[in-house]
């Protein structure tokens, strides 16, 4: 006993180094952790007593129809807006890996450019780009015969279309930039041999690349299914920073749906935590499964 | 021929979609000078206007950027070097010292990292407002400074950049621990602090939700608050709005546009393993 006080003693400081992540971490992230799951059987509105009520928020859930629309909505645009996302950031990746064009990091920045800018400001901006009778988008789409659509009004399910494009827009730069890294560690002897046997680059991208880079996109998967399960920020703005998701819901999402019960639209603190605790059911099990097909061969 | 062909095709595809890109922020600018009914027109204005400076004028009846610009720098510059501190005092500490438990405590720390932050959000909402740092800055600045993320990628550089001759050096000649890791060891990490600073800075200044959560007073607001706050569902300036926005993005936009090799591979870094 003595032997180990006397070694913990001799690296005090490299325990000193540690210890504020570690504490921090205990206070500010695994206590929540736990005491959630705790609050998720309770009724309490923040101020009096709270009362044990067993799973009878969950229960509620289930049955709560505006918690569906936001799960439906939140997976629509998490599920529409990966096809551009790695679609596009693969297609392009390939293209500036090529060697056929220059100026690849002319393009790097330009597709970059919204990862460092504000998410609110991002978000203002397509509100007006979006808007019914004055925005750049429908005028675009008139010169082009086709009409314009009331995005953001309307029946309000072209809400989530809006988020789709937006989201496509803000992170198709950095899948392309990660994928990019990923192409460039493949050694350019396959590409030889695959030009010699004859493959052209549709067959050698489906046939070599993706293979090739599987791990990196699951990897990216993961994150952004985590980003999407607390997609925020760009709906709420979108839709007049309402917490119901504008027209109909169209653009409530399980975060924005969450937030509203507490701490900033009401005070359900609870049945928020219920909320929250699903969510992060949607996030691990998500993320379980990218793993999985990451390990298989 | 046929070569050449395939390259307009590639070069048109990387054109238009730098377009799109660029639509936006070019929007921005343009908007900024409009006046709010000239935005409110069809065909949409797609040259700059000149009401620059009325928006000026406007934004700054309705919003003190100023403060809001300095607010979020004193969050944001706080919150960055304290993580550095602590994500490179951590780092070093599992890349340098063989201590009990290292090998346990470093497990546990990469298993943090696979954890959902958003389950416990309502406690740590309680938790902000119990501490008494609801309209502080304590809550934005102190639970997010020091991140596994940080530390991991802090180990790894030390390992490969760092060598432990250079603290034994140090050691024999007298220099205590605390001052070897600040003369010696913390100058030799210069290129990880500029890349997880970057990444920390870009997070921090464009943080929306926990300022959000946390932030009540106007005074208190950060650049993301102040721009939500201009608007309303009564009728809004948007060209003020638009100015503003361009105030909030502008600075750092143009930071990454000097260095954008260096924001890319800073933000990348954790996703990109070199």
């Amino acid at each position: 006993m003595r032997r180990f006080w006397k070694s913990i003693y001799k690296y005090r400081v490299a325990y000193a180094y540690v210890a504020p992540f570690f504490i921090l971490f205990l206070i500010f992230s695994l206590y929540p952790i736990v005491a959630g799951f705790g609050l998720s059987f309770f009724r309490w509105d923040g101020m009096g007593s709270k009362h044990f009520i067993g799973i009878e928020n969950y229960i509620n859930l289930l049955k709560d129809s505006l918690f569906w629309t936001a799960f439906r909505n939140t997976v629509v645009i998490g599920v529409i807006a990966h096809i551009p996302i790695l679609l596009g950031g693969m297609a392009l990746a390939y293209i500036l890996n090529s060697k056929l064009v220059k100026g690849a990091n002319l393009f790097k920045t330009i597709y970059f450019m919204p990862m460092v800018t504000s998410a609110v400001a991002i978000s203002i901006i397509f509100t007006q780009l979006f808007s019914n009778n004055y925005g750049l988008i429908n005028y675009v789409l008139k010169l082009f015969g086709a009409e314009g659509y009331n995005w953001l009004g309307g029946d309000g399910s072209l809400i989530k279309v809006a988020v789709i494009v937006m989201n496509a827009w803000k992170w198709i730069g950095w899948n392309m930039v990660i994928y990019l890294a990923g192409m460039q560690g493949i050694n350019t002897d396959i590409y030889e041999a695959a030009k010699i046997d004859g493959a052209g680059h549709v067959k050698t991208f489906f046939s070599i690349t993706v293979p090739l880079i599987k791990p990196i996109i699951l990897f990216t998967l993961v994150q952004s299914s985590i980003g999407m399960f607390n997609l925020f920020t760009e709906p709420f703005i979108l839709t007049n920073s309402s917490w119901t998701g504008g027209v109909n819901n169209g653009g409530l999402t399980l975060m924005m749906y969450l937030l509203g019960k507490a701490p900033q639209g009401g005070t359900a603190y609870g049945y928020a935590s219920s909320i929250a605790y699903v969510i992060t059911i949607f996030i691990v099990l998500c993320s379980l499964v990218f793993n999985k097909l990451a390990e298989e061969k | 021929m046929k070569r050449t062909g395939k390259k307009i095709v590639l070069y048109a595809i990387l054109i238009v979609i730098a377009l799109v890109m660029l639509a936006p922020f070019y929007m921005m600018l343009v908007m900024s000078t409009l006046e709010t009914n000239e935005i409110y027109s069809f065909p949409p204005h797609i040259w700059f206007g000149n009401n620059l400076v009325e928006n000026f004028k406007s934004m700054m009846e309705q919003i003190d950027l100023g403060k809001a610009f300095l607010n979020s720098c004193i969050v944001t510059f706080s919150q960055t070097a304290l993580s550095l501190l602590f994500c490179s005092m951590g780092g070093y500490a599992f890349a340098a010292y063989d201590f009990p438990g290292k090998k346990q405590l470093f497990a546990v720390l990469l298993g943090t990292m696979m954890i959902p932050f958003t389950a416990g959000i309502i406690p740590w909402f309680i938790m902000m407002s119990k501490l008494g740092w609801i309209n502080t800055y304590w809550g934005l600045i102190i639970p997010y400074s020091a991140n596994a993320f940080g530390i991991f990628w802090m180990r790894q550089y030390c390992q490969n950049n760092v060598p432990i001759s250079l603290r034994e050096a140090a050691k024999i000649d007298g220099c205590s621990e605390w001052l070897i890791f600040f003369k010696v060891v913390a100058p030799n990490l210069a290129p990880a602090y500029a890349a997880l600073g970057i990444m920390q800075f870009v997070n921090s200044w464009n943080d929306f939700l926990v300022p959000l959560m946390v932030l009540r007073d106007n005074e208190l607001m950060t650049l993301p608050l102040a721009l939500k706050s201009m608007i309303s569902d009564r009728a809004n300036d948007y060209g003020a709005i638009m100015l503003a926005s361009t105030c909030a993005v502008l600075p750092l936009l143009i930071t990454f546009l000097c260095a954008s090799k260096f924001f890319i591979s800073g933000l990348t870094s954790g996703a990109v393993k070199e």
